[in-house]
């Protein structure tokens, strides 16, 4: 990224244009929507599709749609569904094989062109979220070609939050409410006594490409970009949740062997419902698929999750058999054994786990309680320590 | 989304045992994968089947031995197959044995089951090169005599001065059977290497390895020089599926050869 | 539990000076039996070369072979034991040569020495875990095609 970064106004003719013009450029718009009582990620042919008008109010294991009197078009929290769907979808076809005329094989990797995607209002926790995948699917040795090619063609917009939900943690993830990095595109709804507007800071060269092409105006140090900054930093104080402020990584390494874990065991359904609306949570299954002629045979990725039984199958059962450790494996995998696999923690705080999980198990409380418990544990082998 | 694999050829498919083939592959084309290094991995796929990891039990230029046991579909898939048949090959995956860590002394190859067979390359790479390394011992255990693998081998290593020297032990011997009974850890007694500068090569079933690794850190091995292969669940080997995870370590990447030193606290806690 | 349970791993120096005292050099031709079931056990071994092979007999059946037993290892650990009866049969299948014990007079060293008698029977006591844990692993079946024996 070189040049320099604007700061401007958009209103809802902005908006609208933005959309249009992403649409003109050849790039599939995604963005937030109301659809079947959730705003949900989906493509955009305008930017009356957007949730105007529509807040969220969630809880652990409840999620409900509220009309808003101001008509905010980002006053929503995350939904059931990330980005992820769209970068690394639920299923891909990895390649196929085909038995040729002289008793060969000759095997075709999927080239199919990848959408150009251009994605309207990324919370920053989904930035983050983002960019952790990129570091998982990209960053290492080999590189997952299609999600590079959807990733490097993609556009992002991001929207600021200004209306934390109930299980919000961003800020104490350090990835959150506000928009620090990766993007084109950043915008700050503003609703008060100057209008309806949206304060766009540009990320990128095609950012700024792109703003030129809109009607926008320049943004008024006080009157926008503060009180972008104060609607930002009035989010940072209101958020439903925070993570316990610890060492997550130790704590989870010497948490192995914790009581806490059969205490969730008996709550988790190992749904697997929190892998799926994760925004990092990469794990995938490959499926071979023939056709009736048996010369064809196609390999597919789709999601998997760590809760399914089959996921650690060895030819004599599986690794992971009780939800003990089914759950272990997805906390500590999140908040601890990441930073080994890929130099960061897992977890963004974007809050979708505790919304959607239908027993409505709360990843803060269980790393607190986790905290507490080895707390007690330290306690009482120093006592005994002092005892000698 | 991942490379597609690449069309090889089975040149020899060689019964081993019962229930385990040994398949010599080379690639049906001008061009194969990458060279493989003894302890890596190739996933191999069976038309129709799907696709499993395999490491290597020879290595002898772009013509690849892989010894598979027929546990699931795909691995009944491969044992079928006759030489002309082709399978699919993406690799080499995964860390290897090292064995040139190893160089300047002696070495301690330990093998249960079908676990000899990745070993054997560097059972290979030593011989190839007598001067490099110190004594070269190759412990086998099995199940019964027939359920050896690469029986002739070892019959000829066994009764002769070695290199290797070459110690074999069942669970259950057969009648005619001469070779030794007991386990595997048994067979340490009998070995011939100096534990201050040794470094060990182990693969077997895991409790196997478990016993075997803290015999030899208590006969004075360092840990880091025990090196064991760990086997999970894997779908890519490119570090992508997530199935492989053993704690902080992904086999497919950081595996599945690891030092005891990374791999003790980690078998030591259930169901990781 | 580890497997170092020869002679010289197991038993502190002085203590091993003091048995090998009273041992006796013998030598087994191939097919020759140490002992058989059921009989007094008033004699062991340590193997110094050879292969001894500990056998059970089955009506009807070859002998099976429970554990062969190579260089440093002892052979026979009933002798320490009440009512002093071999549980096992013993056979030399290679030419062996050992030292050979007479346990009434290692049973009086240990008597009369209590920290002699110690030392031998922690070592007899770490041969008799050892093999316990190996014949557990065994039952494992762990080289079968599904690990345990069993699938869950």
């Amino acid at each position: 990224m070189t040049g320099s970064r604007t700061t401007a106004v958009l209103d809802r003719d902005g908006l609208d244009a933005l959309v249009g013009t992403l649409r003109a450029l050849g790039r599939t718009v995604v963005g937030p929507t109301v659809r079947d009582g959730a705003v949900v990620l989906a493509e955009l042919s305008s930017a009356d599709e957007l949730p105007f008008g529509w807040g969220t109010r969630v809880e652990a294991g409840r999620y409900r749609l509220e009309p808003r009197a101001d008509g905010a078009a980002f006053a929503h929290t995350t939904g059931p569904h990330s980005w992820k769907a769209f970068l690394h979808p639920q299923r891909e076809r990895l390649w196929s094989a085909d038995r040729t005329a002289d008793g060969g094989l000759s095997y075709t990797e999927e080239d199919a062109p990848q959408p150009s995607y251009a994605f309207l209002g990324v919370r920053a926790c989904d930035l983050r979220a983002i960019a952790i995948q990129d570091r998982v699917l990209t960053g290492g040795r080999y590189e997952d070609r299609g999600y590079r090619e959807r990733r490097t063609g993609a556009f992002l917009v991001a929207a600021e939050c200004t209306e934390p939900g109930g299980t919000c943690f961003c800020a104490s993830m350090g990835s959150g409410p506000a928009a620090e990095a990766g993007f084109d595109l950043a915008l700050t709804e503003l609703l008060d006594a100057d209008g309806h507007r949206f304060v766009v800071r540009t990320g990128s060269d095609a950012g700024e490409d792109v703003l030129a092409r809109l009607p926008h105006r320049a943004a008024d140090p006080r009157a926008d970009t503060a009180a972008a900054r104060d609607a930002v930093a009035g989010a940072r104080e209101r958020m439903g949740r925070a993570m316990p402020p610890v060492d997550l990584q130790a704590l989870m390494g010497a948490s192995l062997e914790a009581e806490r874990w059969d205490d969730v065991a008996a709550r988790c359904l190992t749904c697997g419902n929190c892998t799926m609306v994760c925004p990092t949570c990469f794990c995938t299954t490959t499926e071979e698929v023939t056709d009736l002629t048996g010369d064809h045979a196609e390999r597919w990725q789709r999601w998997d999750s760590c809760f399914d039984l089959d996921f650690t199958h060895l030819p004599g059962g599986p690794v992971r058999a009780s939800a003990r450790s089914r759950y272990r494996q997805w906390l500590t995998h999140k908040l601890s054994t990441w930073y080994e696999q890929f130099g960061s923690s897992g977890c963004v705080g974007c809050g979708r786990c505790i919304t959607w999980c239908p027993v409505a198990i709360d990843i803060t409380e269980e790393a607190a309680a986790l905290h507490d418990e080895l707390a007690d544990r330290l306690r009482r082998q120093e006592r005994t320590e002092q005892e000698r | 989304m991942t490379c597609a694999p690449v069309p090889y050829r089975v040149v020899r498919a060689r019964t081993e045992t019962a229930d385990t083939v040994s398949l010599t592959v080379a690639p049906a084309g001008p061009s194969g994968l990458p060279p493989f290094a003894p302890g890596q991995f190739a996933m191999v796929h069976a038309f129709g089947a799907g696709e499993i990891p395999l490491s290597t039990s020879c290595i002898d230029g772009p013509e690849l031995t892989h010894t598979v046991r027929a546990v699931g579909a795909v691995s009944a898939a491969l044992c079928r197959l006759r030489t002309g048949d082709r399978v699919g090959m993406r690799g080499p995956f995964g860390t290897g044995w090292e064995v040139d860590r190893a160089v300047g002394g002696d070495l301690l190859v330990v093998a249960g089951g079908i676990g000899l067979a990745p070993l054997l390359p560097v059972v290979d790479a030593a011989r190839a090169a007598p001067h490099a390394y110190g004594r070269l011992n190759l412990l086998v255990g099995a199940r019964a005599p027939a359920d050896l693998l690469h029986a002739h081998r070892l019959c000829t290593w066994a009764t002769s001065p070695g290199p290797p020297h070459c110690l074999v032990t069942v669970d259950r011997p057969a009648p005619g059977w001469r070779g030794r009974v007991g386990v595997v850890t048994s067979l340490l007694n009998g070995a011939r290497f100096d534990p201050g500068n040794t470094t060990a090569f182990v693969c077997g079933p895991e409790v196997m390895i478990r016993a075997l690794a803290r015999d030899l850190v208590h006969r004075g091995l360092p840990p880091h020089r025990v090196r064991v292969s760990l086997e999970r669940t894997m779908h890519c080997g490119t570090g992508h599926c997530g199935h492989c995870q053993l704690g902080g370590v992904l086999l497919c990447r950081d595996g599945p050869v690891t030092g005891w030193d990374r791999a003790a606290p980690l078998l030591s806690v259930r169901e990781l | 539990m580890t497997s170092t349970t020869t002679l010289a791993a197991a038993l502190p120096a002085e203590h091993r000076a003091r048995l090998l005292e009273a041992a006796h050099e013998v030598s087994f031709p191939v097919g020759s039996r140490l002992f058989e079931e059921g009989r007094h056990a008033d004699r062991f071994w340590i193997v110094r070369s050879g292969t001894v092979t500990l056998d059970l007999h089955i009506p009807g059946r070859r002998a099976a072979v429970i554990e062969s037993l190579g260089h440093g290892e002892l052979v026979g650990w009933s002798w320490h034991f009440p009512p002093y009866v071999w549980q096992l049969g013993a056979e030399a299948t290679s030419p062996v040569r050992a030292w050979e014990f007479d346990a009434r007079t290692v049973r009086a060293m240990c008597a009369d020495d209590a920290e002699f008698g110690r030392a031998v029977a922690v070592w007899v006591g770490r041969v008799v875990a050892h093999r316990l844990h190996s014949a557990r692993i065994r039952l494992l079946d762990l080289y079968a095609p599904y690990g345990s024996g069993s699938r869950r």
